[in-house]
């Protein structure tokens, strides 16, 4: 990781050019993190983030290495140029962490999400969603007479999509796990 | 072979393994098998401190005067939260610290046991690392950890949280030597090529600046020689925070003085119309930019950390270097005597004469008066009349500290010890006690404001039964000047429970505590009284009645730039205004 990838020279114009040499426009970055599996390391991380006032949009943890004692946190997280930065350089000083590395700089990545999702109805609406699914290549894992459970993965994208569908035909309740993603290629 | 201790045992093999010698703390249940250890040896000294916050401050002045670690033992619950405040102090001031904890027994944390606290919970936010020990086979290498985390990289305090079962029960030592590596190892040699990049820039520098810090400090004495010798071959003016005083010698002849909100009008006239700024083991924190939008506007800005998050955190920079300042001053002035020691000769001797100008203005001056004493004075006399001893001077914080820093003169690195990052009033007078501890021969002196000496008074106790010589140099305004310097700036004059009302009479309670008291009140006795204070062996309590209502000057007010500085003679209406009035 490079913590100081940055563009040059905004500092030898004005003083004006000084405020945001990054620009203000606000970035999504998914950010692997592998850490120490040992306890609390999660509350330092996400401590890390409540106490200078950062955002997370989605957060995962599992261990990845039994033997290693490691884990691996996939973040996405928002903000300004400037402010993704500074994230990355105070993950990586943390004494638990092993590396940070920004999938969305570092070149394609895959990105993946699972969501349940319950959606309770009758008749048109229920075949509708049924119907839906298919398309999606969601699987029913639970059903009654009157309501379904499924299962989705694909990007955040997909299942927003596919959220914003079952809507309107009965969703009851949702629970997604948050983003889990890897580079592309070796 | 591994040797069998108890947890106890372990815990102070551990600390002489690390070479410790001197341990601030106070008792209490969960600690007392560690007491008992201590009890029965003799290699490590333990300063029974008053309060739990003046052993993480006395810890604090220990380090910072020694270059070695402070280490701490309290208890758990109150015990741990008393020293909140110190390893806040010491993340912020970026001292190396090793606070060991007691905690209640494992088979009962949760269960809101008696002087429960979650210690790891409450500190994880205000240590660079803490560790709860739930297993005395790792106690040893969780200790030998601990301190590698505190003193490698940028150094900050720690915490060891070690359950009273953990104490007792048997485990196997590890030697320091036989500790797993961490994988915790931040660099330090720098980058070459942009090392190679701010020598270029340097070389062709017409207005160079040096903008030091307490990274200089930390990073050994050798970090000072190399910087005095950057600055003395290049001609570079050198400036310096709060926390890097003494890095560069006050009599040097580059010195501009500190820079920041109460800097001097050279150092900050400077920073702002430089055209290369090398900022060397400092932060931009608030207190030096002024407004960021407006800060040094037309320099190329190289800056040289060894933590990679200060890096564009509040200043943009051209160039980082990325190391430990005395590995990467080596190496810059290698390459620079390599590519043949060039500067821009014609343009520094303009910026020189430029800079003469500006010390010209005497922006130290203040009105100095025959029938009260200025608090300006007052440092003055000490700063005579102890020239040229072996003296550390701390500092607690408001109007005086700021004065101490103006008026006192630093040769030398660790001279100074102040609670810069944190402004933590009540640091200096148990600092000044770590410091004497470090350096029993050496003269201590704590700068105090009556209203910070107040806030950790009870180490007079620690004093006398040590006999620590310090002398506790009390700027006494009646007043918490610097909260009324700015009520008096923002507020129109309304002086809110900014007084200091019921003051003890310091010199019967440094008679109370054992110490001597010595009052001052008028400038012509001021002489006599500072050496009467200096040649007593033993600890002093010196009240010197100072003018109530000076202010401290020269001053960046909050939301303007280096360039709109208020000087001691300027009219102060509407100094601050507009989003400046949200700052602190
Ligand atoms: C623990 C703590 N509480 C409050 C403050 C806010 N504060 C900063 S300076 C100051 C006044 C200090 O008064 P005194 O020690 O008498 O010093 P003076 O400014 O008068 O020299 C106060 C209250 C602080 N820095 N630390
Ligand atoms: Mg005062």
């Amino acid at each position: 990781m490079n913590a100081l990838a940055l563009k040059k020279g905004a500092s030898k114009k004005s003083a004006y050019d000084l405020k945001n040499p990054l620009g203000d426009e606000v970035e999504t970055h998914t950010l692997s993190v592998i850490v120490d599996n040992e306890s609390g390391v999660l509350a330092r991380v996400i401590g890390l983030f409540s106490g200078r006032g950062y955002n997370i949009d989605s957060l995962t943890v599992a261990e990845t290495d039994h033997e290693g004692h490691l884990s691996r946190v996939t973040i996405v997280t928002t903000g300004t140029p400037a402010v993704i930065e500074q994230i990355k350089a105070q993950l990586d000083r943390m004494v638990p962490i092993h590396s940070v590395s920004d999938l969305t700089v570092d070149g394609p990545s895959v990105e993946r999400e699972l969501a349940m999702i319950k959606v309770s109805g009758k008749g048109d609406k229920r075949v509708e969603a049924m119907r839906l699914a298919d398309i999606f290549r969601a699987n029913v894992v639970d059903t009654t007479l009157t309501s379904f459970v499924f299962e989705i993965t694909g990007t955040p994208e997909k299942i927003d999509a596919f959220v914003e569908l079952m809507r309107p035909l009965g969703l009851t309740d949702l629970a997604r796990t948050g983003v889990a993603a890897l580079p592309r290629g070796l | 072979m591994t040797r069998q201790m108890t947890g106890a045992q372990i815990v102070v093999q551990a600390l002489k393994d690390q070479g410790v010698d001197t341990v601030f703390g106070y008792p209490g249940g969960a600690v007392l098998p560690i007491y008992d250890e201590i009890f029965q040896q003799n290699e490590i000294r333990h300063i029974i401190v008053r309060h739990e916050q003046a052993a993480t401050h006395a810890a604090e002045g220990y380090a910072r005067s020694t270059g070695k670690p402070g280490v701490v033992l309290v208890t758990s619950g109150p015990g741990a939260t008393n020293a909140v405040t110190g390893m806040t102090d010491a993340l912020l001031d970026s001292i190396p610290m090793i606070v060991l904890t007691g905690q209640v027994p494992t088979f009962m944390i949760g269960n809101d046991a008696f002087q429960e606290a979650d210690t790891i919970g409450i500190t994880r936010p205000c240590t660079k690392h803490n560790w709860l020990v739930k297993d005395t086979n790792i106690l040893a290498e969780t200790i030998h950890q601990a301190f590698h985390v505190a003193t490698t990289g940028r150094p900050g305090p720690v915490l060891v949280d070690i359950p009273k079962d953990v104490q007792f029960a048997m485990g196997d030592y590890t030697t320091k030597l036989k500790s797993k590596t961490s994988h915790y190892q931040p660099r330090i040699k720098g980058d070459i090529d942009s090392i190679t990049k701010a020598v270029e820039m340097l070389e062709k520098a017409k207005r160079p600046i040096i903008y030091s810090g307490g990274g200089v400090i930390n990073s050994g004495v050798g970090a000072s020689q190399l910087l005095r010798e950057l600055a003395d071959a290049t001609g570079a003016p050198i400036t310096s925070t709060l926390m890097g005083l003494g890095a560069y010698p006050a009599s040097g002849k580059n010195w501009l003085g500190m820079l920041g909100m109460h800097g001097t009008y050279e150092a900050n006239m400077a920073m702002h119309d430089c055209d290369f700024m090398l900022c060397v083991g400092a932060r931009f924190d608030d207190r030096i930019t002024g407004r960021t939008d407006a800060f040094s506007p037309n320099s190329y800005k190289v800056h040289i950390d060894i933590d990679p998050s200060s890096i564009n955190k509040i200043i943009h920079v051209d160039t980082p270097i990325i190391g430990d300042i005395g590995h990467v001053l080596e190496d810059m002035l290698k390459v620079w005597k390599s590519r043949g020691r060039k500067t821009n000769a014609a343009g520094i001797a303009k910026w020189q004469a430029k800079i003469s100008e500006w010390k010209a203005v005497d922006c130290l001056k203040y009105q100095s008066s025959d029938t009260i004493i200025k608090p300006q004075y007052a440092l003055q006399r000490l700063e005579v009349l102890t020239k040229g001893r072996d003296r550390y001077i701390t500092t607690e914080v408001g109007q005086h500290q700021m004065w101490a820093a103006q008026y006192l003169t630093f040769e030398d690195p660790h001279r100074f010890m102040t609670s810069g990052g944190l402004g933590t009033m009540g640091y200096g007078t148990p600092a000044s006690m770590g410091v004497q501890i470090a350096h029993p021969e050496s003269l201590v002196v704590n700068v105090a404001g009556e209203a910070s000496w107040l806030m950790n008074m009870q180490e007079m106790g620690t004093a006398t039964q040590y006999n620590l010589q310090t002398k506790q140099f009390i700027l006494n305004n009646e007043r918490l000047g610097m909260v009324r310097q700015w009520q008096e700036l923002l507020h129109g004059s309304r002086y809110s429970h900014s007084w200091s009302e019921s003051l003890p009479d310091f010199v019967k309670l440094a008679e109370a505590f054992g110490a001597k008291g010595i009052r001052c009140s008028d400038p012509a006795d001021l002489d006599d009284a500072i050496m009467e204070m200096l040649d007593h062996d033993g600890p002093v309590i010196f009240d010197c009645l100072v003018e109530k209502h000076e202010n401290c000057y020269p001053m960046i007010p909050s939301g303007a730039a280096h360039n709109e500085m208020i000087m001691g003679d300027a009219s102060t209406e509407g100094a601050i205004t507009g989003k400046g009035g949200a700052l602190v």
